[in-house]
Parts: structure tokens; sequence; C-alpha cells
């Protein structure tokens, strides 16, 4: 029931925005995330985007293992 | 190329670790749950590692006299607007989808949101069943406020929220031994580093992980490291969608709309402050101020070990009823009704 699917943002009225993935746009509710611009990647729950998505960090989790000494390659 | 590798690196550095000692590692969320079993990813745990699933399942924690009061609204006339997953639950006399067939007003929305665009089209009393953990709440805070601001009457919402952190205390507290937790990705997005700061008190460690096989495999091996390595560090392992300090917008958004309450889990029992209550000034959205609902008490299946599940104590085919008489096509207990229930992922998946 917590699935969430990210969106890109399409366009922006107020606080509500076009967002779409796979060919599928869909209103959404921005405010949970008002600093929500064009472009961005977010995450959706419920109607609403909840958190702005940054593939560039999903690096991060494996250096996260590296730094923190858990993964030794 | 590069990630089949680094996949293929963790799952034998998962089938492999070492273990010195017996340990049992909860995945709290539901959504983990099914991601788990249909991937089969806890036949990658390495020997003297077991891992439970938790109460992460909203609809599963769902007590069943709350589906007899949505029952009790739809027949006397107010649309009812839910998540589907709710509408195969069980109350005492039937269940949604069953009163829908008899000809109530029970529609499905992706969206709370939906749920005031069909109160604003219609005389009918409008009812949004308002369930879920913190990843759901700021949303429905959000439509509340959004009801407020456009003057929409005829809408209520019927509320059982849970919030995640008294229920990982009453685990602490009670019987069943967990030594880390593979915390649920999107309730983090909302709460953060912060919202578990209960682990510390008891000293124990958990990850928060994303849904991907990747995601998961990737988090147990952390979790299993900082385990062996006796520390208990909360860590976000899931740094694409959740930051440190959470959303914490959502958290003072739905603060000011709601208030905590003391609320029953189904199987577990009423946990303090666990559950969220509208405010008084809100009080006019509250489907049971606005309607004189029955009290009822259902009882539960006297072989129904759901409790047992939903707090990690047994594996559901440990359970007598599971896969005899209770099966996704005629299900019991609410952790077999759930597409995200432990019993029904389960079932489908071994």
């Amino acid at each position: 029931m917590c699935l969430a699917v990210p969106m890109k943002i399409l366009q922006i009225q107020g606080d509500t925005a076009l967002a779409e993935v796979n060919g599928v746009s869909r209103e959404i509710g921005l405010q949970l995330l008002p600093d929500t611009k064009v472009n961005d990647w977010v995450i959706i729950h419920a109607g609403f985007a909840i958190a702005k998505l940054d593939e560039q960090e999903a690096q991060e989790s494996l250096s996260l293992f590296r730094d923190g000494g858990y993964l030794d390659q | 190329m590069q990630n089949q590798r680094q996949q293929k690196n963790l799952i034998s550095r998962l089938q492999t670790f070492p273990i010195t000692s017996p340990t049992r590692v909860m995945e709290v969320c539901g959504t983990h749950t099914v991601a788990i079993h249909r991937q089969g990813i806890h036949h990658l745990l390495p020997p003297g590692v077991r891992l439970v699933s938790g109460p992460g399942c909203p609809v599963c924690v769902t007590p069943g006299n709350y589906i007899d009061e949505a029952l009790f609204l739809a027949r006397n006339g107010s649309i009812i607007t839910t998540f589907g997953d709710l509408i195969r639950v069980p109350g005492h006399d039937g269940s949604l989808q069953t009163a829908r067939s008899q000809g109530c007003d029970i529609r499905i929305v992706y969206s709370p949101l939906e749920a005031i665009q069909i109160a604003e089209k219609t005389e009918h009393d409008t009812v949004f069943l308002a369930v879920g953990f913190e990843t759901t709440i700021p949303a429905i805070a959000a439509t509340i406020m959004k009801a407020r601001e456009k003057q929409i009457r005829r809408f209520s919402i019927l509320t059982a929220l849970r919030l995640v952190p008294p229920a990982l205390l009453a685990l602490l507290s009670g019987s069943s031994r967990i030594d880390g937790f593979l915390l649920p990705g999107h309730v983090s997005t909302i709460i953060g580093l912060e919202g578990y700061s209960i682990l510390n008190r008891f000293q124990i460690p958990g990850v928060m992980s994303g849904f991907t096989p990747g995601d998961i495999i990737s988090s147990l091996v952390l979790l299993l490291e900082i385990i062996t390595k006796k520390r208990h560090d909360i860590v976000n392992n899931y740094r694409r969608a959740v930051r440190d300090q959470g959303n914490p917008l959502s958290r003072r958004l739905y603060k000011t709309v709601f208030q905590p309450e003391d609320a029953c889990w189904r199987g577990i029992g009423v946990l303090p402050n666990s559950g969220l209550r509208l405010r008084e000034e809100y009080r006019d959205f509250d489907a049971r101020s606005r309607h004189s609902l029955p009290t009822s008490s259902t009882e539960d299946h006297p072989g129904c070990r759901c409790g047992e599940v939903l707090s990690g104590m047994i594996d559901p085919p440990q359970c007598e009823l599971h896969g005899t008489i209770c099966t996704p096509e005629t299900p019991v207990g609410p952790c077999m009704v759930s597409t995200e229930g432990s019993c029904q992922a389960w079932y489908r998946f071994g």
C-alpha cells in the first residue's frame, strides 16, 4: 500500500502538476513538495509528490557501503 | 553489465555471509514482503539468518470493526471512496465488495483528491476510507486542507491511520527477538532518520531500503554487516529517494490536521499513540462525528494466527488454516486478504 512510482513533471499550475511515466500522464498534487520544478523526477504516492528522486544518488548507496567499511570492494 | 556484476557480487556476498550466531531480521513493510517473496530473496539468506515479516501492511492491521463502520455508512446511503486494497477485507457482515454487488455505491480511487472531486459533484454524503501509514497520511492531510479551502460540506473521512515507530516500540518491548530491521523505504521518505530514534534506545540497527531486488539484497548485506560488527546504526540505503531529514513539511502538515491517539492494530492489540484522529478544528470532516456509527466487535476466526504473523512470531505456513481453508480466494485473516499481506505472499510465491 505504500507503493509509490517515479514520474517526471511536465507542467505545473499552482499546487497541481501534470506528471508522466511510460507515456501515462496524471494530475498530481504538489502540496507536500512545493519546490518541485518542471523536468524533476519525483516519487508519487496517492496522487501527491512525496519525494524528489535523484538518480545520481543511487550510486551513492554503493559508495556508502565502501565508505562505511562494510564492503571491501 | 557493471550493475549485473555488482548484483551477482551482492548475491554471493549475502549467500556466503559469515554468521556467528542465529540472527533474526524483520522486514517491516508489506511492499518489501511481496518483493522478497516474488524474487525469492528469502532463499538467498545464509544459514543462521531468518527473515520475518512485520506489521507494515496497513490493510492487515486495520481492525475488522472498521470495515463494519464503512459497511454501515455504505448501506445508509453514503458514497464510499477507497483505495482498492481494502475492498475485499471481510467485516462482521461481508466486505465492501459484497456490499457493492448489493447495490451500494463504492468507488475505488487512486488518490484522496479524487474523493473530494466526487463529493463536489454529488448531493450524497461522500466518505473516504483513510487507511495508511506515514507515506499516505500527509496526502490525506493535504486533501482535508483542500476540502476545507473549497468548503466541501458533504465530505468526510473514516480514519484508521497508523504510525510505524510505535509499532516498532511494541515489537521491541515484546517477546519476539529481532536483531535488525529492514526499514520501509517510502515511510522513510516522510519520517527520515529521526523517525527511528526509538531503535537507538534499544540498540537495534536498521537499514532504510528501496524496493528493487538490488536495493533489498544490498540492504540485507549492509544490515548483516552492522549486526555482526555489534553496531546499531540506522542507515539510509535508499538515498535516491530518502533525505536523512525525511519530508519535514509533510510531517508539519499532518500534525496540523491530526493528533495522536491510542489505536488498535488487528492481531496485535491497542498501542499507545499509534493512531491519528482529526483535530477539533477539522472535526467537521470526521465521519464518526458526523454519523452515529455502531460499535461492533468483530471476532477473528479462532484458528487465525495473523497476530503472530504480524509480530514476526511465526511464518504463515505454521498456521493450520494457511492454504487449507485460508487462501487468497477465501481469505480468513487479513494477511491473506491483502496483496501485501505476508500470508498471501507466502501462498503465491512460497
